[in-house]
């Protein structure tokens, strides 16, 4: 009893204030914008003032074919990288907890390209993506395939872009799924020692272990899919024409344009998006979520 | 057991050629690009300068527009110093007591602050609200924008290591009758060492290369930052690709060193998170 109540002392005098710094931060730059985003999109809004309009940006997004186009793109780069980075990683993150040699400095190579800036990166892959003179059509063509106009056919430019999104955020899937693989315990590797090559450990003991990596992975690559600009702004600025704008360089655009209210239709679309996909995904995940 | 042998080191040698192929040569056409004369870069080749101007393009590149890369990387650092320390402190008190008291309004709290990983930031409202506070364009501003949007990570982060530390040593000091400042700043913080190191790598990181936010909240010439330099190369010299290739070297110095100085603790950090989910 009377440990009872001295815990029950001890716990308030954690004071409640240390919450305030963060929460006060927190709301003053995070909260206060979102809500007020959901007033300023219902409005025509300029530098000097904002006039209530009532659905009118929303539909434009609904219905201008250079709007809504940034609905469909954010949605297939979203699924894409995340699927691509999930597939892609774990095999790769076999290979680097396995006996192969180098791991350590293929570690690090997978892992660079997470630390450079993404301008950067769009940058040096555009050169690459060049029709003609760009290192990888040369490559094609050297062994006799034919050359691809990457960024500039206005059917793959989002395709071309997605790829580097993956190449460049890999590392990040990777060191995510090595951790699940390296807390397995090895009895399970020694249970089917016996009866099974590779494939089998894979199938039957990697993939469902890893579980709670995977699921991370996913959620974690999706929503920065769902959010990603600076590799499409640099690699295409949303082109050619509007063939790969995705929600968030069509916000800049809006904004760069002075369409302020247009722009915030379009960041409430995007937390909209957000939260239709991600939250019930992530609620499945966390209920299938493994305590291992 | 010989064949078996022998499909090894031709594994070996297959892994080998991919990585070196999918991630190492666009590094070193960065590089080689980065050392060529401007109407050698503008082919666009991979192959060995004909001149090996690196040294001099890197110099071009720093002295360019009255040293204006200086300036970037002044900018960035400061950017990224002040809002790691303030992301570190706040979410470490926010962590701390979330954890302990673990009651139904720490619930509420991390439930709100958790939202912020996942909502994107509503830009054109901050930028007003930026403009209202009289700080749009200035540092404070933007250390101030990314403390809010880095803290949901660092929270997260904070709490999982704070289940790994024992109760009792902060029992004890109150005990002794230390205030919770003094508790936190002297038992907690030094035992969230390992947790720190991650939040500092990959929000340094992050905040050092960000684009968007300096991008909307802070504008002009005198606020670019690292990320910054690139784009207006962009627009200022389309032709001088050997400039621009070295520019991407520069500013990738610093957060290559960051990484190298944490390698270790931060791969280990990041699984261990991982595994703890």
């Amino acid at each position: 009893m009377s440990k009872k109540q001295s815990n029950k002392s001890l716990i308030s005098s954690y004071p409640n204030w240390f919450y305030l710094p963060a929460i006060i931060t927190f709301g003053i730059f995070f909260i206060l914008p979102t809500i007020s985003s959901f007033y300023y999109s219902l409005t025509r809004w300029t530098i000097f003032d904002a006039t209530f309009i009532g659905f009118e940006n929303y539909e434009a997004f609904l219905s201008d074919p250079m709007l809504s186009i940034g609905l469909k793109n954010t949605f297939i780069y979203a699924v894409l990288t995340s699927g691509l980075k999930t597939i892609i990683a774990l095999p790769v993150a076999v290979l680097l907890t396995s006996g192969i040699r180098f791991k350590g400095f293929y570690r690090s190579v997978v892992f660079f390209p997470v630390l450079i800036s993404t301008i950067a990166i769009g940058i040096t892959f555009s050169m690459m993506m060049q029709p003609h003179t760009g290192l990888i059509n040369v490559a094609l063509s050297s062994i006799g395939l034919p050359m691809v106009d990457w960024l500039g056919n206005p059917s793959l430019a989002l395709y071309s872009v997605v790829l580097v999104d993956v190449w460049q955020g890999l590392g990040i899937a990777t060191v995510i799924y090595m951790g699940g693989i390296l807390a397995i315990p090895q009895d399970y590797f020694d249970a089917v020692k016996l009866d099974g090559g590779f494939w089998i450990k894979f199938r039957h003991v990697i993939i469902p272990l890893v579980q709670n990596s995977t699921f991370t992975v996913i959620i974690l690559s999706f929503i920065g899919g769902l959010r990603s600009f600076d590799l499409i702004w640099a690699m295409t600025g949303g082109g050619p024409g509007f063939a790969s704008d995705v929600l968030t360089s069509i916000i800049y655009k809006q904004y760069q344009a002075g369409f302020y209210g247009l722009s915030t239709a379009g960041n409430v679309i995007l937390f909209l998006m957000v939260t239709i996909l991600v939250f019930p995904l992530k609620a499945y995940f966390d209920r299938k979520e493994l305590d291992v | 057991m010989k064949k078996n042998a022998i499909t090894l080191k031709l594994g070996n040698i297959l892994v080998f050629i991919v990585m070196f192929t999918v991630f190492i040569i666009p590094f070193i056409y960065i590089l080689l690009m980065a050392s060529k004369t401007s109407q050698e870069a503008a082919l666009l080749r991979f192959s060995l300068p004909e001149e090996f101007l690196f040294f001099s393009n890197m110099s071009e590149v720093i002295a360019f527009g009255e040293y204006r890369m200086i300036r970037a990387l002044m900018n960035s650092t400061v950017l990224t110093v002040g809002s790691v320390i303030l992301v570190i402190i706040l979410s470490a008190l926010f962590a701390f007591v979330a954890q302990r008291r673990n009651d139904k309004l720490a619930t509420i709290m991390m439930a709100v602050l958790v939202a912020g990983l996942m909502i994107p930031p509503a830009v054109v409202p901050t930028v007003f609200l930026l403009r209202s506070l009289g700080i749009y364009k200035t540092l404070f501003g933007m250390i101030m924008i990314d403390a809010a949007l880095f803290m949901p990570f660092a929270v997260v982060i904070f709490r999982t290591a704070m289940t790994a530390i024992p109760r009792d040593l902060d029992e004890a000091s109150f005990m002794d009758g230390a205030s919770p400042l003094r508790i936190f700043f002297s038992v907690i913080l030094p035992l969230l060492k390992p947790a720190i190191v991650t939040v500092v790598v990959t929000t340094s990181v992050k905040i050092f290369n960000d684009f968007v936010g300096p991008l909307y909240f802070l504008p002009g010439a005198k606020n670019i930052t690292a990320p910054l330099t690139l784009y207006s190369f962009i627009s200022q010299f389309s032709t001088q690709w050997n400039l621009l290739f070295a520019n991407v070297v520069v500013i990738t110095i610093i957060p290559l060193v960051i990484f190298i100085f944490f390698q270790r603790q931060l791969v280990s950090g990041m699984m261990g998170g991982a595994v703890k989910g």
